[in-house]
């Protein structure tokens, strides 16, 4: 089984790595064998054993905190595991750095692209494995072999385009083949689809077949179950740091992985009742969004919240959903349509984001990190942000700190945060904590309107059924909700109704019983479906 | 003096004036590049034209000089490189500490070995700076009309350091867009994680590109020192390491218009030197203190109208910490 | 590289600092030893000339309350997530205002002179940062770079105003007159001669009571107010300060204008407290000291006080070394203050690890 890449320096490393025969024909791809990681107190990874047979497309699943990007990183060389061996094709290997991995042929997708930005697509792929100190005859090597990788892969790129001018499934071909460019047998994939529509999965998924039928094997790290049905051979398991499992996909299911991901029975649907929607309370109407350069990210965009009513937003990220969160908000100023909230004009009045508030409107940010908290402050002090203003918290010029404190208590309380220490930092707190935090703020105040993005991003399941549960109980106390996800699965459990946001417009409108996957997802790329707004 | 005659006189005081800034900005280049916010150019400019003129008074030669002007600027920028870089620290805070640092040190050492009251021996023997190059026939074509005299002024007469410095400007752009290095140093200064997860050493090349400003900024405070004076007095650099920045960002990061954001400067100083005490049409004579702040206020204009937003290195200023 | 070692918090405001303070010394007595003088005299001599009198102790507090100034517009503007570097420049043209009331409202009592004083003081430096922090809010431009830039282009104009117009008719050094008896700061001395008090003349006057006013009221503003609250989260996280309706070019200039108005009450001490005239250059570098002051008092007005009082001793023992070591200058202070900037401000890092390691061995190996 020889490299199929042409002669390039570091190629050639790998090359004599691949030519030797290994010393055991069938052995597996990738081997890891108890392979042990504390952080501090944290024991990310407990003696975790895994086997990637050749040629085949291994999944691995896990809620977040589980330990498989920690896992990965160590295969990838970013960390030193404190115990445990890496045997690639049955040879050990020493892995200290990305160098190390990418010599012995292991080559990793990142959930984020490393990418730069203002490069070409053939100075990205070259970065690292130039070819000599002057450029010129490096980069003409590179396009010779990087055609013949097209071809034979079918992942043909423009090689001399701005890589931030590609759309973001181009980009994450630029990375793959980066990675194949530089002789990688293992290819690791983590949570690939997350930028992708359905359809787009399917199409990386066809390709991870012919990657598969060339003899590469490929390991691919996710989240959902979807996709590990869909597109792997075998399937491991890890819950908090150690290995609970390891099966044939087709021998398994959902429930059966999630199960494992947990380790109790998992409710994956959101039990609740029918909904009984009211008077609308925020009007949309006509709404467009431009960046900063002008160009538009939201169009048109026309709907009505009611109370007591949920209201999905689906759309794979970045068509105009953020947009439309900030705009709503007040974080963003539309450049033309109305917002009506409690009947005043939100946009032709200009109300930021403190008027908004005191209106009744609420908002749970996509990021909260980015956003939504000071990581920095504590929890008492993140619990009052955007709200510090009010009477409640304010003694005359100074603020009132026993007033915040009481205050933070209940709502960690309410929302079963912890630790229930509203004078620890909020960096030190979970993902899941934090945001029952934000919402706990956000709720707290009492709006008529709850805007909610990304509601369990970064969120362990546990929370993830609390905060599904308070979402619902709050559509029943009369409130009307706006749920923008890009989990299909959220959006299907929660949701009244659902919009379908594409290239900044609403493409399709559905009630929740006339919803399926399918038709969600062809909306969601592009394709116009029924009770278009 | 007929017009022709004072544009030339200007112009050629404004290459003198330039070298240094444009030294300065070469190596500020590198290192902003890279990532690494490069407040330090003053620091490294004034350390070196006191390493040069101390160097060169006591050994009687300006190379020694220009050698130990280099060595000393190479020093402190890893200083630099070893707060900011390894430690992670403030840039800005690192590199105004090493301004003071070596604004204090200069004169404090001057004292002690040469008694001076800071300075350094006048540089009065041949050899001990960088004087003017006379090119074969500029005295002759001096008496020529205006192409000779431009001749004479313009192109022969400056210093060595001078026509190093033009001569860096392509050669920084080639490495800047043609070699390996100059690839990876700028990506280190757009997305260092991707430049980690290709295998290469984010810490490394900053360290280099620091150390290529060092090299830049030595270059820049010996001409200070031995060329465009002779000797080292305190505070010489007197704010030309900012400007020096400001050209940089005047010239968004590129060699060419880095270049002629300092001309531009330059051009300033000197034609402000030569209107001195002169009375102008309209405004009367212009203060000598407005002139000597004109640099300043022209770079808080161009950062305030031109250049409010143009696209720094994107990672710039921020200490790169990989993510678990 | 694995993540950054954590200390505790006490250990970071505390002995983080003591730790750069520490190898700063070690440095310091480096270069004395290059110079040729022995480290520890120069230490002796040191620690005698900042504190070892009643004469030394007035003149450190003296420094020191013009450190506090410029200490706590550093720090404010930094809690913002600004870096002014124009401290200096502010407090010149803060002096300017000040100083021009005091000589023009010569023959008025000294409870209607001061007030004003303070006021036009603060007034003039808030409108020298005033610039630099509009252009970051609005324009995006680097208030690093331009604070820089206007303190030169203070100095050039108070180089002008001293020479050409403020000068004092016939005399040679570029000052202005003396300002009458009501529109100077009473000496502590004079002021705790009337509690029954002997303390040594000095230069250190009332200004010291109101730097100490000044550092409590920005504690009270910045940390128990909303607007400070604002500030903070603004200098925290910018997202989120728009998140929460709080309008960040707002905090920037409003930051920037409080940062101004602190240093520019630097005149109060220089000039109506010890100098009693506008003379050149009298912040002295004070505006420099200020970023040190408050890296070290983590931009904290009680570690503020502290790091000022410290400052001041170097100024004040550095000063008496120079007296009596030839070899030593006045720059030496400047090297000593650079080093505690670099040990304290930007190589703090390099403590971390070591100093984490030391306190996990006591606390038994956490």
């Amino acid at each position: 089984m020889d490299s199929v890449v042409g002669p390039c320096p570091l190629c050639v490393h790998s090359r004599s790595f691949v030519a030797e025969p290994p010393d055991h024909p069938s052995a597996p791809a990738l081997e890891l064998r108890g392979i042990d990681k504390r952080f501090g107190a944290v024991h990310a990874n407990r003696a975790v054993a895994l086997t990637v047979a050749a040629g085949s497309i291994h999944g691995l699943i896990g809620e977040n905190g589980a330990g498989k990007s920690t896992l990965m990183n160590i295969v990838y060389g970013f960390h030193r595991p404190d115990a445990g061996e890496i045997r690639v094709r049955g040879r050990r290997v020493e892995i200290h750095s990305p160098q190390d991995a990418i010599r012995a042929g292991i080559g990793m997708v990142h959930q984020h692209f490393m990418l730069v930005e203002n490069f070409t697509v053939l100075e990205n792929i070259v970065l690292g494995v130039e070819g000599g100190r002057r450029l010129r005859a490096g980069l003409a090597r590179a396009r010779t072999e990087l055609a013949a990788l097209a071809r034979d892969y079918g992942l043909e790129v423009p090689l001399d385009t701005v890589v931030s001018e590609l759309p973001v499934g181009l980009q994450q071909r630029v990375e793959i083949l980066k990675a194949l460019h530089r002789g990688a047998e293992i290819l690791i994939l983590d949570e690939p689809t997350a930028v992708l529509t359905p359809q787009e999965a399917d199409a990386l998924f066809a390709m991870l077949g012919r990657l598969r039928a060339q003899g590469k094997s490929v390991i691919l790290v996710t989240h959902k179950l979807r996709e590990i049905m869909a597109a792997t051979d075998r399937v491991t398991v890890m819950r908090q740091g150690a290995v609970v499992g390891e099966v044939a996909t087709r021998a398994s299911s959902p429930r059966e992985l999630a199960g494992m991901m947990v380790g109790r029975a998992v409710l994956l649907e959101v039990d609740k009742a029918p909904a009984a929607p009211g008077a609308p309370l925020l009007d949309v109407r006509r709404l467009e969004v431009r960046d900063r350069f002008g160009v538009a990210r939201v169009k048109d965009v026309s709907f009505a919240l009611r109370a007591g009513e949920i209201v999905g937003v689906a759309g794979v990220a970045g068509n105009g959903q953020s947009e439309l969160l900030e705009a709503l908000a007040g974080i963003r100023a539309p450049s033309a349509g109305e917002i009506r909230l409690g009947g005043r004009d939100l946009v032709r009045e200009r109300l930021g984001p403190r008027e908004r508030r005191a209106l009744g409107l609420a908002h749970v940010p996509e990021d909260r990190l980015r956003m939504g908290v000071v990581a920095a402050f504590s929890a008492e002090a993140n619990a009052i942000l955007g709200y510090h203003d009010r009477a409640c918290y304010n003694r005359g010029v100074l603020m009132d700190r026993a007033a915040i404190a009481e205050d933070c208590g209940r709502k960690m309380a309410a929302f079963d945060v912890r630790p229930p220490d509203p004078r620890l930092r909020l960096g030190s707190f979970s993902g899941g904590n934090q945001q029952k935090l934000v919402l706990a703020r956000e709720i707290d105040a009492d709006p008529s309107v709850l805007l909610v993005g990304q509601p369990t991003r970064g969120v362990d399941i546990g929370a993830i059924e609390f905060i599904h549960r308070k979402l619902v109980a709050l559509r029943d106390a009369g409130k009307a909700l706006l749920v923008v996800s890009v989990e299909l699965d959220e959006i299907l459990g929660l949701a009244d109704r659902i919009l379908v946001m594409h290239a900044g417009e609403i493409v399709g409108e559905l009630a929740r019983a006339d919803a399926t996957e399918k038709t969600l997802g062809l909306m969601m790329a592009g394709v116009k479906g029924e009770g278009h707004a | 003096m007929e017009t022709g005659t004072l544009i030339v006189l200007t112009l050629a005081a404004t290459i003198r004036v330039a070298t240094p800034l444009l030294l300065a900005a070469l190596a500020g280049l590198f290192s902003e590049r890279s990532g690494v916010i490069d407040l330090g150019l003053e620091g490294k400019m004034l350390g070196a034209a006191f390493a040069a003129a101390a160097v060169s008074a006591v050994t009687g030669s300006a190379w020694l000089g220009l050698g130990a002007g280099i060595a000393t600027a190479v020093a402190l920028a890893a200083l630099l490189a070893f707060a900011c870089v390894t430690h992670r620290g403030n840039q800005v805070v690192a590199a105004m500490a090493v301004n003071f640092i070596v604004a204090g040190l200069g004169p404090t050492l001057g004292l002690a070995w040469f008694s001076l009251g800071g300075q350094t021996p006048q540089l009065d023997q041949p050899g001990q700076r960088f004087l003017g190059i006379v090119w074969p026939w500029a005295e002759r074509a001096r008496e020529l009309p205006l192409p000779g005299l431009a001749y004479a002024e313009l192109i022969s007469g400056h210093s060595l350091i001078v026509y190093l410095a033009a001569a860096l400007v392509p050669a920084s752009a080639w490495v800047l867009y043609r070699t390996r290095f100059g690839l990876r140093l700028r990506a280190v200064g757009e997305n260092p994680a991707a430049v980690d997860t290709a295998g290469i050493s984010v810490d490394g090349l900053r360290w280099q590109a620091m150390l290529v400003s060092g090299v830049l900024c030595g270059v820049a405070g010996t001409f200070l020192s031995t060329a465009a004076s002779s000797g080292f007095v305190r505070d010489m650099t007197a704010g030309k390491g900012y400007l020096a920045l400001a050209a940089l960002i005047f010239g968004k990061w590129k060699p060419w218009p880095t270049l002629g954001a300092c001309l531009l400067f330059a051009f300033t100083d000197a034609l402000a030197a030569r209107l001195q005490g002169v009375a102008l049409p309209l405004v009367g004579v212009v203060p000598v203190q407005a002139i000597l702040a004109l640099p300043y206020v022209l770079t808080v204009l161009l950062l305030a109208g031109f250049v409010g937003r143009a696209v720094a290195p994107r990672a710039i200023g921020v200490p790169y910490a990989k993510e678990k | 590289m694995s993540a950054p070692a954590k200390l505790p918090r006490w250990a970071d405001y505390t002995l983080l600092p003591v730790a750069g303070l520490l190898a700063a010394l070690l440095f310091s007595g480096l270069v004395v030893k290059l110079v040729g003088e022995s480290p520890w005299a120069a230490l002796r001599l040191f620690a005698a000339g900042a504190f070892g009198s009643q004469e030394s102790i007035g003149y450190t507090l003296y420094y020191a309350t013009s450190y506090v100034f410029t200490g706590l517009a550093v720090a404010v503007a930094y809690q913002a997530g600004l870096f002014n570097i124009g401290a200096e420049g502010q407090a010149y043209i803060g002096g300017l205002g000040s100083g021009l009331v005091c000589l023009g409202l010569g023959g008025w009592p000294f409870y209607v002179v001061l007030p004003l004083a303070v006021a036009a003081g603060a007034v003039f430096g808030a409108a020298w940062a005033f610039v630099p922090g509009w252009l970051q809010a609005k324009r995006g431009s680097h208030v690093v770079i331009t604070t820089i830039m206007f303190n030169f282009v203070a100095a050039a104009a108070m180089t002008y105003l001293l020479v050409n117009v403020l000068i004092e008719p016939g005399q040679q050094s570029p000052e202005t007159r003396e300002f009458a008896a009501g529109a100077t700061m009473p000496a502590m001395s004079a002021l705790l001669a009337k509690v029954g008090i002997v303390f040594a003349d000095t230069p250190l006057n009332l200004a010291f009571v109101l730097a100490l006013a000044a550092a409590a009221g920005v504690w009270v503003f910045v940390w128990r107010t909303r607007w400070g609250f604002a500030l903070r989260v603004a200098g925290g996280n910018p997202a989120a300060a728009v998140y929460a309706g709080i309008r960040p070019s707002r905090v920037t200039i409003g930051a920037m204008l409080l940062s101004g108005a602190l240093a520019g009450c630097l005149g109060l001490n220089e000039l109506m407290g010890a100098q009693h005239r506008i003379l050149i250059d009298f912040p002295g570098g004070a505006g420099f000291v200020g970023i040190a002051v408050a890296l070290m008092g983590r931009n904290h007005p009680l570690g503020i006080v502290l790091a000022a009082v410290l400052f001041g001793a170097l100024t004040q023992g550095g000063s008496q070394l120079s007296f009596d070591m030839p070899k030593i200058n006045r720059d030496m202070v400047v090297v000593i203050q650079g080093l505690v900037i670099l040990f304290c401000g930007a190589l703090d890092g390099a403590f971390r690890a070591p100093l984490a390691r030391l306190l996990g061995r006591k606390g038994g190996g956490g």
